[in-house]
């Protein structure tokens, strides 16, 4: 068995869409870390947005990190051109469609629209990066100088407060999380079933885990754009 | 339960042949007794089909106890019908009531092209079986059964798995139209047992090769095969696959 092979027959492609998603997991968990903090405005008024600032700025400021933000968008495009190959490939294999539908027998309903879920995603994404991403990449933020001391760096929290300032763009990034809230309501323990974990115990284990995450992680992103639209933190 | 009759009305697919153009017709059947079988309840329409003049509907059917997995009618939206752990030759007329209308398709899967009416070609499950479905051992007298000890939960795992019947409700079922429930089974019964070890990595490339051959979608574990099939084949024989495949791509 080749190595093209063995990632590309039905299996093979699982295995890449489970192993993509696993470390888009990981990559959420750290983007979430990141962002929480401009919860710290709450707690000390003198911060200013300055922590989120400083963490965003080390977000891109070794060559380590550039290399592993190159790799994570391999892993997204990857993750993508497969999913929607995947999900179109299946869609293709009925053929005369039921006159009555099987429905949500022993399934719920994200779990059969990942692909729809995950172009909701892809939408979400490209709107996402456009409005923060790009700019703080090519450079056309406004700097502000850290707290204690001279470095200078981009004023993120700034940027975020302008463009949650929009109601539609606060009520688009909601969408956008909860979209992803189900994609990983049933990704995230589908990914593991799919690299072989089938002892009852953990699969128990990794669905109530993979619900609570997907519950937290949603809850996380969507109180960033909430609380700076009806400025309950601000600068 | 209370003995009664019902007349129905039973809207069924029938195709004259598999390049045919299919189409719904519409029947009534009337007196069916609480206590016939689905399918004696599809014997009734035929002979009055047959008296008629008309083409009987082609369904397959053999032991009609539920073992041998030939019978396949897709009844309002669910293979096999409304009941629960149970083949459709199975259901019962009481499960219905005067009045009722039910809509009866065939399995619809590229895979499983219509023979006619509600008759299937599943052959592709057979040849998925032919490719590695089996262990090779030269017969000769019967081994001692106390030979080769198993682990009591292992036998019982093996054996659930072995309960598949090979019927195709869960391609049926599948949203992907995949048979991976299918080709789960008949890997984790083997994979589960001593005798199965020797060919257990070339048997799941193998039949999972055959698998993707016969133009079966992927699994993205849905669960839908599961709630469907009438041994109870539980999803987690899937996964194990997926562990075998694991355990046999990267190393081979
Ligand atoms: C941060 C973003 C994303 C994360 C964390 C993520 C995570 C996951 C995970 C963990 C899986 C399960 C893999 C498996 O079942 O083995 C998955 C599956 C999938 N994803 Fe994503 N995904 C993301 C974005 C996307 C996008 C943008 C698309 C498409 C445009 C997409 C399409 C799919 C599809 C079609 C599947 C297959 C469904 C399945 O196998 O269950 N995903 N994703
Ligand atoms: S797994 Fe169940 S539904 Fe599928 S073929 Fe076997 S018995 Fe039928
Ligand atoms: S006719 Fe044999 S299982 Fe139904």
């Amino acid at each position: 068995m080749t190595w093209k092979r063995a990632f590309t027959s039905s299996i093979g492609r699982k295995i890449v869409m489970s192993l993509t998603g696993l470390f888009l997991i990981l990559f959420l968990i750290v983007h979430v870390s990141i962002n929480a903090c401009i919860f710290n405005t709450l707690f000390d008024a003198g911060d200013k947005g300055d922590t989120f600032n400083r963490a965003a700025y080390f977000m891109g400021s070794t060559f380590l990190i550039r290399v592993m933000e190159i790799g994570l968008f391999v892993l997204f495009f990857i993750h993508i051109i497969q999913g929607l190959m995947i999900a179109s490939n299946n869609s293709t294999r009925r053929g005369t469609p039921y006159q009555i539908k099987y429905g949500n027998r022993g399934s719920r309903w994200y779990s059969r629209s990942m692909g729809l879920l995950g172009t909701l995603i892809l939408l979400f994404l490209i709107v996402h990066i456009a409005q923060f991403w790009v700019p703080s990449r090519f450079g056309q933020l406004e700097e502000v100088q850290v707290r204690n001391g001279t470095a200078m760096v981009h004023n993120l929290f700034l940027r975020m407060e302008q463009v949650f300032s929009h109601l539609w763009v606060v009520i688009l990034y909601v969408l956008g999380c909860i979209s992803l809230g189900y994609h990983l309501a049933h990704g995230f323990q589908s990914a593991f079933r799919t690299l072989g974990v089938h002892n009852k115990k953990y699969v128990r284990m990794l669905v109530v885990l993979g619900n609570w995450f997907s519950i937290l992680i949603t809850i996380g992103f969507i109180s960033m754009p909430v609380s700076m639209y009806f400025g309950w933190v601000h600068q | 339960m209370e003995h009664y009759t019902m007349n129905l009305t039973l809207k069924v697919w029938r195709q004259e042949n598999s390049t045919a153009q299919g189409r719904f017709e519409t029947y009534q059947v009337s007196n069916i007794s609480s206590e016939m079988s689905f399918l004696e309840m599809f014997d009734v329409l035929n002979e009055q089909l047959v008296i008629e003049g008309k083409d009987p509907i082609a369904f397959d059917h053999d032991c009609r106890e539920g073992i041998c997995g030939s019978c396949s009618m897709y009844v309002d939206g669910k293979p096999h019908g409304p009941w629960r752990h149970n083949t459709v030759c199975q259901l019962h007329m009481r499960a219905y009531k005067d009045g009722d209308t039910i809509v009866v398709e065939p399995w619809r899967a590229k895979a499983f092209p219509v023979i006619k009416d509600l008759m299937t070609d599943r052959s592709a499950f057979d040849r998925i079986v032919q490719a590695g479905g089996y262990i090779s051992v030269n017969t000769g007298n019967a081994v001692d059964g106390n030979a080769t000890p198993i682990e009591k939960e292992k036998a019982d795992n093996a054996f659930g798995a072995a309960m598949c019947i090979q019927c195709g409700a869960c391609v049926a079922a599948c949203p992907n139209t995949s048979a991976m429930l299918f080709t789960a089974a008949k890997v984790s019964h083997l994979a589960l047992l001593p005798q199965g070890h020797p060919e257990r990595k070339t048997r799941v490339l193998d039949m999972i090769a055959q698998h993707d051959k016969e133009g079966f979608g992927s699994c993205t574990n849905i669960g839908a095969c599961e709630a469907t099939c009438p041994k109870d084949i539980s999803l987690s024989n899937i996964a194990r696959l997926n562990k075998e495949y694991r355990n046999a791509a990267l190393v081979e």
